[in-house]
């Protein structure tokens, strides 16, 4: 008797969680995840609908939606992934917009390198040099074309030490095992710890735009929820948010003349 | 299907990490199975549990310890740069440190299992012949306990060869240094390049079903003998 009141109790449970309120279930980069944190505590504070997300990597996230994963939107850390499940027609390609623009910049967590990053960087005077994954990550994409620009490949070459995404590259700083790291600026803003004269704000003009998508997936064209939240990203509250971060917001202007 | 440079590379570096961990673990973890399986000690529980850590927390989180005990602040990475030796992450040493600590429960657990099953008989038998303790243990303890080291040698390889969330953390990707399959594949499984992955995914697993089904069948062999030694 026991037995059936506690599967009667069980079944209850589930049926009473089915009837809860729909949630809308999202895919975000990892570099966004702080961001995204924020951004949702605003939405959920005037809208009824829920937000369920799931942090990640792009390639993860890539893989997972050819296969079916249940997310509505897919907020992706490049455009190399929106643009391979478009061409899988698995977007709503209208629905498709960047959202955010990361800034890079190099980082050390060494009180005795304050003020002289790009010194440092420039002299060779550090044991190792950290940054994300090229062939994974924007930000290590991006980090090769500011060693290029400087003409630093070659010298600073051998110093390299890969991370598997920029967080991982932030960990290597922080841990104290590499003297400097290319991460993105959200990282530094988000943790508030960080003193400005640590890092170096990589200008604009030394790498391409690391310009980050989001894409509405066909298998959500009709829920409500994703276009409500989609169109809460559009909004100026959004982008303020998204700005304070660290990450140059869509049509954002004022942002990206500190150079 | 074809395997560039790269991906050959990370099959050899995969290949000398795995046997000198296994060589270097078979040394290591054979005094502390011996230990374990003879002694009286209070100090066994303990042990057995420190041994048994590792089975316990994800590899990127006990990676993520390691890279700060490695660390040039960390209590292991003072005393290798007190040594001279610099600090281990980022190095093929910081990877074979690692995994051995990944590795020790799948190799002492086999030695200390195959060591107590031997029981105190035999060795009290070679004792009254006059065999002194290390005679007693190439002559009487190895031989017996053949299947258990050679259970230890095969999952000890088996275990780092599949190793990935330690190395992803403390080696940074540094090619023909600490690039090993499992990041490779996973390099090329994030960048959407499946055919590479694939290839190398194919290559491992058949590799590693040779290797196991050998080191199987030799060790189904040596049990029956084993087993009607003593019976």
């Amino acid at each position: 008797m026991k037995i059936m009141k506690l599967l009667g109790f069980i079944l209850l449970s589930v049926c009473t969680f089915g009837a809860e309120a729909k949630s809308v279930h999202v895919a975000v980069a990892a570099n966004f995840s702080n961001t995204m944190k924020s951004l949702v505590k605003e939405f959920e504070k005037t809208s009824d609908y829920q937000i369920a997300l799931s942090f990640g990597s792009s390639g993860k996230f890539y893989a997972q939606i050819k296969q079916g994963a249940p997310y509505e939107l897919f907020f992706s850390a490049d455009q190399a992934k929106p643009d391979a499940l478009q061409k899988n027609g698995l977007v709503m390609a209208n629905s498709r917009f960047t959202y955010a623009t990361g800034r890079l910049a190099l980082w050390s967590a060494r009180p005795d390198f304050a003020n002289k990053i790009e010194t440092k960087l420039k002299e060779g005077t550090f044991n190792k040099l950290a940054f994300a994954n090229p062939k994974l990550a924007p930000y290590g994409a991006a980090t090769l074309e500011v060693l290029k620009y400087l003409s630093l490949i070659e010298s600073t070459q051998s110093k390299w030490v890969r991370g598997e995404n920029v967080a991982q590259t932030y960990q290597f700083v922080s841990s104290g095992n590499a003297d400097l790291g290319f991460i993105a600026l959200s990282q530094l803003l988000g943790t508030k710890k960080v003193k400005q004269d640590s890092y170096w704000l990589v200008p604009n003009y030394m790498h391409h735009p690391i310009k980050q998508d989001v894409v509405l997936l066909r298998s959500a064209e009709k829920s409500q929820g994703a276009r409500a939240f989609l169109d809460f990203i559009h909004s100026n509250k959004a982008k303020n948010i998204i700005a304070e971060y660290g990450y140059l917001a869509p049509n954002s202007l004022n942002v990206e003349q500190d150079l | 299907m074809s395997l560039s440079d790269g991906d050959m590379a990370t099959i050899w570096l995969t290949l000398r990490l795995a046997t000198t961990v296994t060589i270097l673990l078979l040394i290591f973890a054979t005094p502390v199975g011996w230990w374990l399986a003879r002694t009286k000690s209070w100090f066994k529980g303990p042990l057995s549990a420190i041994v048994a850590l590792p089975l316990v927390l994800p590899p990127t989180v006990l990676g993520f310890y390691l890279l700060l005990a490695m660390g040039p602040n960390g209590a292991i990475g003072q005393f290798t740069q007190a040594l001279g030796l610099g600090t281990l992450p980022f190095t093929f040493w910081g990877l074979v440190v690692a995994s051995m600590v990944y590795s020790l429960p799948f190799v002492v657990q086999p030695i200390q299992n195959s060591i107590e099953a031997i029981g105190n008989r035999p060795l009290e038998a070679a004792a009254t012949l006059g065999a002194g303790p290390i005679d007693r243990f190439f002559t009487v303890v190895l031989p017996l306990a053949k299947p258990g080291f050679m259970t230890a040698t095969i999952l000890g390889f088996a275990h780092t060869v599949g190793e990935f969330g330690i190395v992803l953390m403390i080696g940074g990707s540094i090619p023909g240094e600490t690039r090993v399959v499992s990041v490779q594949i996973y390099d090329h499984v994030e960048s959407l390049e499946y055919v590479q992955a694939h290839a190398l995914s194919g290559v491992m697993i058949v590799f590693s079903f040779v290797v196991l089904l050998l080191l199987y069948t030799f060790q189904r062999k040596n049990k029956a003998v084993g087993m009607t030694y003593g019976s």
